[in-house]
């Protein structure tokens, strides 16, 4: 090797080292700023109790609570639909058909769409139309559905990770070989038996990397919940699927821009951010455990 | 052969059976009977349409849009290709075997009962059992009936296919090129299996194996660019074929 080349050669390798250092850099003084600045208020009081004087003082919990029941209610919603969708095209639609296309042709649309965009058609679709239409319905006018609400916020997120679960599941359905789908046929087993038995078990680790996509990002989007169901401040935690609700990700927003004394409402800032990271890495930490557990059982076989 | 063995109605009758795909015809007027108590070997080159052959009895091909199926096929006097036929019906009693063992990512024992998890029957252990024994296969798993089923060697597993396979307690087998991929040893224990299995079922073996044809079945098929250029007892084809073709085709595999 010439000198030239071997110059070249250990600058460029410097170079790559450089930007991987780049990134773990930003992400340690992200992480170091906010836990160093938040760890001080962090307690037990802190995550049990509601906020205080204004949002001044007190605890996060039930922007919390919000969190975590938005994020389990998307999933019921979401994972359903997102599965059966992936299973009709790619296991019973002909691979030639303009229905699969068309859906296909949807869901790319669908992830380019800008969030605060799906928060708006929440309020349109799920507020104004179908909620509006049930209080009609049900209650004869009584304002019911027709608000924000959990449930509507819930669903509007749903459609913002639908592509995301539909590509990971159908992903996940094209990893399965085909030979076993053969194998299951010739033994007599119907499409659906065939799907059920062999193809899903061989897809749920795939489907659940969908589930986990779909969460962190369902956990961390604050426009698409923005008119649809989240609140600035609330005296009682959400209990009917109609109730509004308050969230970590708004509650930043909150916090941040809203408050009557934004200096004194720093120390509180720093800690919610932080607890909405470890609560961020821990849902997906907990869907990489269950993903590895499946994983191994597929492996060994059982 | 011996004749009298045999019983008098074909288990399996092909009549007028030909195929068509995409790139024109892959079979053209297969006519041929297969009885009980024998093993048929169906040989011939690449690109004959062997498979194809084989997956029309079965209705595999139902699942490729691509090809066309025209002709008929009787299992023990029944039509088979009917629309009002169910496929999944009629593979749970026509069993086959592929060219490359394929077992499911499951245990043993779940592999086995997989058919059988399909109809809901009974009797399952006592089913699986007498399948892996008619596999020659029993002895070497019994005790491992809970392990993945990919832990066993290559010839186990295409041994635990069959036994897979027979647990459904077909009328019918298919085998394609079941062997192909395996040692001789294994083959040999195949072999051995179908000479038992073949009292109470049809077999048909596609196999690019010429000896195999020979040394393990009763009547060969010789087919050839879609057409069935002959078929005789497995002795005579290979002794004093009819057709010169057919002569240079095993001439040219035992060069």
């Amino acid at each position: 090797m010439t000198h030239r080349a071997r110059w070249a050669a250990t600058s460029f390798t410097s170079l790559t080292a450089l930007a991987c250092l780049i990134i773990v850099a930003v992400v340690a003084i992200i992480l170091g700023n906010i836990a160093i600045h938040g760890v001080d208020r962090l307690g037990l009081d802190f995550l049990t109790r509601s906020p205080e004087h204004g949002v001044t003082q007190g605890g996060i919990f039930p922007a919390i609570f919000g969190t975590v029941a938005l994020v389990i209610l998307m999933t019921i919603a979401v994972i359903p639909l997102g599965v059966a969708t992936a299973v009709y095209m790619h296991e019973y639609a002909a691979k030639d058909s303009p229905l699969v296309w068309l859906v296909r042709l949807a869901i790319q649309n669908l992830a380019g769409v800008p969030a605060i965009v799906f928060g708006l058609f929440g309020v349109g679709f799920f507020i104004q139309f179908v909620g509006h239409g049930i209080d009609n319905i049900l209650y004869g006018g009584e304002l019911h559905y027709g608000k924000p609400a959990i449930l509507w916020a819930s669903l509007t997120m749903a459609l913002l990770t639908l592509p995301t679960v539909v590509v990971a599941t159908e992903e996940a359905l094209r990893a399965v070989p085909q030979s076993y789908r053969e194998v299951a046929y010739s033994l007599g087993a119907t499409r659906w038996q065939m799907i059920r038995k062999v193809v899903l078990p061989q897809a749920v680790s795939g489907i659940l990397t969908g589930g986990i996509l779909a969460v962190s990002r369902g956990a961390g989007e604050v426009a698409p919940i923005l008119f649809t169901g989240a609140a600035y401040l609330l005296p009682h935690l959400p209990t009917r699927l109609s109730d509004q609700f308050m969230e970590l990700g708004y509650h930043v927003y909150v916090l941040a821009t809203q408050s009557p004394d934004v200096e004194a409402t720093k120390p509180i800032l720093y800690s919610t951010v932080l607890v909405l990271l470890v609560l961020t890495f821990a849902l997906n930490f907990t869907a990489v455990m269950i993903r590895s557990r499946i994983r191994r059982r597929l492996r060994e076989g059982r | 052969m011996k004749v009298d063995d045999v019983v008098t109605e074909a288990r399996l009758r092909i009549e007028s059976l030909s195929v068509w795909g995409t790139r024109g015809q892959i079979l053209r007027g297969i006519r041929l009977d297969v009885h009980r108590g024998e093993i048929l070997a169906v040989i011939g080159p690449a690109g004959a349409g062997k498979t194809t052959f084989l997956r029309c009895l079965n209705r595999m091909t139902d699942l490729d849009p691509g090809l066309l199926v025209t002709g008929d096929i009787f299992i023990d006097g029944h039509p088979t290709l009917t629309p009002e036929v169910d496929a999944v019906l009629l593979r749970r009693k026509v069993g086959m075997v592929f060219s490359v063992p394929v077992p499911l990512p499951m245990t043993i024992r779940q592999n086995l009962a997989f058919g059988l998890s399909l109809t809901g029957n009974g009797r399952a252990a006592e089913r699986i059992e007498s399948a892996l024994k008619a596999a020659f296969l029993w002895d070497e798993v019994k005790d491992r009936l809970h392990e993945p089923a990919r832990n066993l060697s290559g010839g186990q597993q295409q041994r635990l296919c069959l036994a897979r396979t027979l647990v459904m307690e077909p009328d019918v087998l298919l085998l394609d090129e079941p062997c192909s991929g395996l040692d001789p040893i294994s083959t040999r224990k195949i072999e051995e299996a179908l000479q038992e299995l073949k009292r109470d079922l049809a077999v048909i073996l596609v196999t690019n194996n010429v000896k195999q044809a020979a040394r393990a079945s009763d009547r060969t098929a010789f087919l050839l660019f879609g057409e069935l250029v002959e078929v005789a007892p497995t002795d005579e084809l290979f002794t004093n074929p009819r057709e010169t073709r057919t002569r240079d085709y095993i001439e040219g595999r035992f060069g």
